[in-house]
């Protein structure tokens, strides 16, 4: 045998806080890695530190690579050293700590060679794409965000698959280009946007998708109306939330995944659900006060399993869901020094809900024995528990259990709530009471809008060909009041016109007849069905008597909105004519409402424009149910112009009003005079997508969209967003005239 | 000119099983001493078809059954001139041989028949009891052992589908509904003869799809359907599988509810 080869000789490194954690790691590799493995450890820790970046290094690589070689390969070790080298080369020095840091979540959550080498491809493109270019030369520049990408890295594993991480860094990477600051807050999960990115390519079973299949459930099988609450997990790192029971509802994690053992999210629920709403239904509360801590949880331990058993008594297949989530935890030696409570309560829970647990301490055997006799009596209560729990709790009493060192492994039964409906305490008022109301800032009481709260959109990336998730605020307001007369005197302008449109409307009033035939008795004979039964008669066949027809009318079903674009450009006054474009608008508006009152369609007016994506306004001019009056006619006449024009979220509104009206045929009109702009967007085809999506979208839901333009450059995109369903006004002054015919030949 | 009727075909030989859940059975007892037409209202599958029948082998008289349709006309109820190589003849329809030959006449789902259909069993419901038959020009007085049934479900009723108020105010009504779950478990466990527990469960399953009804789905699981999973059950076919067989799949399209309904079986079957 060779002698034992000398790893801090190859080590050759003098850090001091290497020196002192060094045997420790050399020691796990040794366990975990063959010679050879151990043998690139130390090198690879070696070239680390020879790379001139300190300490840190070195430390993350001890730390982070046995665990992974041992995971996927030992051929990594080598891989990884080199990339480090590279990144070393590039301005990205700095990353290389938060990179080496990354590998220990990595190491957690990457199952393969293949997967690791795609993360490495992920880091590097993530490098490239977010370091600026100055003419093209990229390799000046530090990349702004890479540390702060890699620094988030553990939190994104532990949630995302590598694919929904990729997902997420394309987000960020292509909804940022010229913004650094906000880029940099997004990789470190500090906006908005980059939670909503990261919520929505979460793995695992999503309480939104599901929420529906729940509120069946408990209806369906426990009778229950609560209301399902959901919070998130994802931002609680220290301190995980427990599902819990109060007046308002039911507290539920936002996503569950599925458990090792293959019980699925959405059963996880379930299994939850049920506790919780046996609890409900059988747990009496007690007095906390009178009661340690210790006793509490054993009570609520024996409470749990009481509920459960009557649980089982209506659903006993339940019992294999239950099993399944709880745990099982094995009789283990107990040592001086540590708290076994929960290992003692977790064991008698098994026992109490599992006839098979196969325990053999004799005081889960009594207890448990004690507990089924009780239940088998029928009428035990949450008091009988109570008394139970405290005598668990005394018998089996060891003086390590105050010990601060507490036993966890095993321990948590994730399906269960926090008992809070359980407990009732006397302290409730004995304390003061704040007033909790907030002080009204003078000046700001002048700019509180009274409006309805925002509704939020979202916006279609054609770049990264997905959604970005609550992305425009969409608020609707009332249109302020100006002078009706002023709109009728613009009726009584075009009398001429009016009187046009008058006819065209009696010839197109509901009148289409629809045949009913094969009647017995009917209106008129149907000659075609006559002979035929005739020849039936002769040939000496049962003729068919139902030789008649009537006929009924068919009824014109139809809704329609009408979506006015009031941006600024509308106070334009196009070459030729008089007019600005927003009076001819107006003009053109009250001709159409005039005559769809006439119709009797159900017809809803709305104007929009927008101050970037946080304020979008849909002003809402005519509802449907409200007619054609001094009132409407008073907010057409105060119309005004101003902003800007973002359509998609606009169009997204209006159909959501209109997708709640009951008709055979819904119709959308937009009334625009340019292509969809923002201030806050500088790319203007992600709004002319956008558009183009929201169409498709009012697709869906059945409502035709269409467009009536007045730039006549529109040519160029309002194809792209409309399809062929779209007019361009050339000759804007003949709108008023244009528009209702336009209308009415639609909807014919 | 009547050609010859055999009304025994239309009694009723052997009883019909039907677990009373009130004083039903008296109630038409005393409808039927005099002569009320009699409405029964209630669920689908919830068992008044099957009531009717006992009832008619109770009193020992015979009974017609006529499933109403849309295409349903007066003359498929009335009756109607057929040729044939001699000429025409007059055959009578189901109402009329009831009324003449002194049966139960029970009109099933009469609401599915048109509204002008049903005006014809107006002389028959009331005081009068005749029948008028138009075509053939003959007023038939009803048998005095005749009397008019008919079944009609508010579970779907639409604006479209409703029956007239003239129609509704002829007739004494008895509303029906599933039996409270006990019982309902004692009538699948007779109907099939499977296991007391093993019904209750069905039941259980049951129950839960009634409380989602108007939240997806407009009826819950029917007795009817009860019964038949406890026949498949008898037949071999575990639970489970019955279960979602006769009585999940047959009621609802709908993923989440069928997702929810697959796990209450789950549930209830350990």
């Amino acid at each position: 045998m060779s002698e034992p080869i000398d790893y801090r000789k190859i080590l050759d490194c003098k850090f001091a806080r290497v020196q002192s954690v060094f045997d420790d790691c050399l020691a796990y590799a040794l366990r975990r890695l063959s010679a050879a493995g151990v043998l690139a450890y130390v090198e690879g820790a070696r070239d680390i530190g020879k790379m001139g970046r300190g300490e840190e290094p070195v430390l993350m690589f001890l730390e982070a690579m046995p665990r992974l070689a041992r995971r996927v390969g030992e051929d990594i070790i080598p891989r990884i050293v080199e990339f480090t080298r590279q990144l070393g080369r590039t301005p990205n020095a700095k990353a290389i700590a938060p990179f080496l840091q990354s590998l220990e979540a990595a190491a957690r959550a990457l199952e393969s060679r293949e997967m690791v080498e795609e993360y490495l491809q992920l880091v590097w493109q993530t490098m490239q794409r977010t370091t600026p270019r100055v003419h093209g030369i990229d390799s000046m520049y530090a990349s702004e965000c890479l540390p702060e990408f890699l620094s988030s890295v553990p939190r994104l594993l532990a949630q995302l698959s590598l694919a929904g991480l990729k997902n997420w860094v394309d987000y960020g990477v292509k909804a940022y280009p010229n913004n650094p600051d906000r880029q940099r807050d997004y990789f470190l999960l500090q906006s908005a946007d980059s939670r909503a990115v990261l919520q929505r390519e979460r793995h695992g079973t999503l309480f939104a998708d599901h929420e529906r299949k729940l509120d069946l459930y408990l209806r369906g099988l426990w009778r229950s109306e609560s209301v399902l609450l959901p919070y998130s997990l994802v931002f609680d790192e220290l301190r995980k939330p427990v599902p819990y029971l109060d007046e308002n509802g039911i507290h539920l994690p936002d996503v569950y995944d599925d458990t090792q053992n293959g019980v699925r999210g959405i059963d996880r629920y379930r299994a939850l659900l049920a506790h919780l709403m046996a609890h409900q239904r059988w747990t009496q509360p007690l007095m906390a006060d009178n009661f340690s801590p210790f006793q509490r949880i054993s009570i609520e331990t024996f409470e749990d399993a009481r509920v459960e058993w009557l649980a089982l008594r209506e659903f006993p297949g339940l019992r294999r869901l239950w099993c399944a989530l709880h745990p099982h935890p094995r009789e283990i030696e107990y040592q001086e020094g540590i708290s076994y409570i929960r290992h003692r309560l977790a064991m008698l829970s098994r026992a109490l809900l599992d006839p098979e647990h196969g325990y053999a301490n004799p005081a889960i055997l009594k207890y448990a024995a004690q507990f089924n006799q009780l239940m088998a009596t029928g009428n035990a209560t949450t008091r009988d528990m109570a008394d139970l729990g405290v005598q668990f709790i005394s018998e089996t009493r060891l003086r390590s259990d105050s010990s601060a060192e507490v036993y966890f492994d095993d321990t948590e039964v994730d399906y269960r709530d926090d008992n809070r409906l359980m407990w009732r305490f006397f302290e409730d008022g004995d304390e003061e009471v704040y007033e909790t109301r907030p002080q009204k800032r003078q000046d700001d009481a002048g700019k509180e809008d009274e409006g309805l709260p925002p509704r939020l959109y979202p916006e279609w990336d054609y770049g990264t060909q997905n959604y970005r998730p609550d992305w425009v605020s969409v608020y609707e307001h009332l249109h302020p009041q100006g002078n009706a007369a002023y709109i009728e005197e613009l009726l009584r302008k075009h009398s001429g016109l009016a009187k046009q449109l008058k006819r065209i409307i009696d010839l197109l009033k509901p009148q289409q007849k629809v045949r009913i035939r094969y009647q017995e008795e009917g209106a008129e004979l149907d000659l075609d069905v006559a002979v035929r039964s005739l020849i039936d008669f002769r040939s000496g066949a049962q003729p068919d008597p139902r030789i008649n027809m009537s006929h009924k009318h068919d009824g014109r079903s139809i809704a329609v909105s009408l979506l006015l674009d009031l941006s600024a450009s509308l106070n334009d006054v196009p070459a030729g004519a008089e007019q600005s474009k927003l009076e001819l608008s107006r003009e053109a508006v009250s001709l159409l409402g005039w005559a769809m009152e006439q119709m009797g369609d159900a017809f809803a007016i709305g104007g929009f424009h927008s101050d970037t994506r946080h304020e979008v306004r849909y002003l809402h001019l005519k509802g449907y149910q409200e007619h054609w009056g001094q009132e409407v006619m008073g907010r057409l006449a105060a119309m005004e112009a101003g902003y800007s024009t973002r359509m998609g979220a606009a169009i997204r509104h209006a159909g959501e009003h209109l997708s709640h009206q009951q008709a055979d045929k819904k119709l959308l009109l937009v009334l625009t005079d340019g292509e969809p702009a923002d201030i806050d967007v500088g790319d203007e085809r992600l709004l002319i997508d956008d558009a183009r999506m929201a169409v498709r979208e009012m697709e869906q839901f059945g409502i035709y969209t269409y467009c009536i333009n007045l730039d006549s450059g529109a040519d160029a995109y309002v194809a792209d967003i409309f399809g062929h369903h779209y007019t361009v006004i050339d000759n804007v002054q003949r709108l008023p005239e244009r528009l209702p015919q336009l209308f009415m030949a639609l909807t014919h | 000119m009547t050609t010859h009727m055999d009304i025994s075909q239309y009694r009723i030989s052997q009883e019909q099983f039907y677990q009373a859940q009130g004083n039903e059975v008296a109630l038409y007892e005393a409808a039927y001493a005099a002569r009320l037409p009699v409405m029964l209202k209630g669920p689908t599958g919830c068992g008044k078809s099957r009531f009717v029948e006992h009832m008619a082998w109770k009193l020992g008289k015979p009974l017609i059954t006529v499933a109403c349709n849309e295409d349903m006309t007066a003359s498929d109820l009335v009756g109607r001139y057929l040729l044939d190589a001699n000429g025409t003849h007059w055959i009578d329809g189901p109402l009329t041989i009831a009324a003449r030959h002194g049966a139960i006449c029970y009109l099933d789902e009469i609401v599915e028949a048109r509204q002008d259909t049903t005006v014809v069993i107006h002389p028959l419901t009331d005081y009068r009891r005749t029948l008028p038959l138009d075509k053939k020009g003959e007023l038939v007085q009803a048998h005095p052992d005749f009397q008019l049934v008919i079944s009609y479900n508010p579970g779907y009723q639409s604006l479209m589908k409703d029956l007239k108020q003239s129609t509704k105010q002829r007739f004494a009504a008895m509303e029906f509904g599933y039996a409270p779950a006990e019982i309902e478990a004692g009538i699948v466990a007779r109907e099939t003869g499977i296991e007391a527990p093993l019904a209750q469960s069905l039941v259980k399953v049951g129950l839960a799809a009634r409380n989602l009804k108007g939240h997806g789905l407009d009826e819950g699981i029917s007795t009817r359907l009860l019964v038949y999973a406890a026949t498949l059950i008898k037949g071999g076919i575990p639970p489970r599988d019955a279960c979602r067989m006769a009585m999940v799949r047959p009621i609802t399209d709908d993923a989440d509810i069928r997702d929810t309904l697959d796990n209450a079986i789950d549930s209830v079957f350990a």
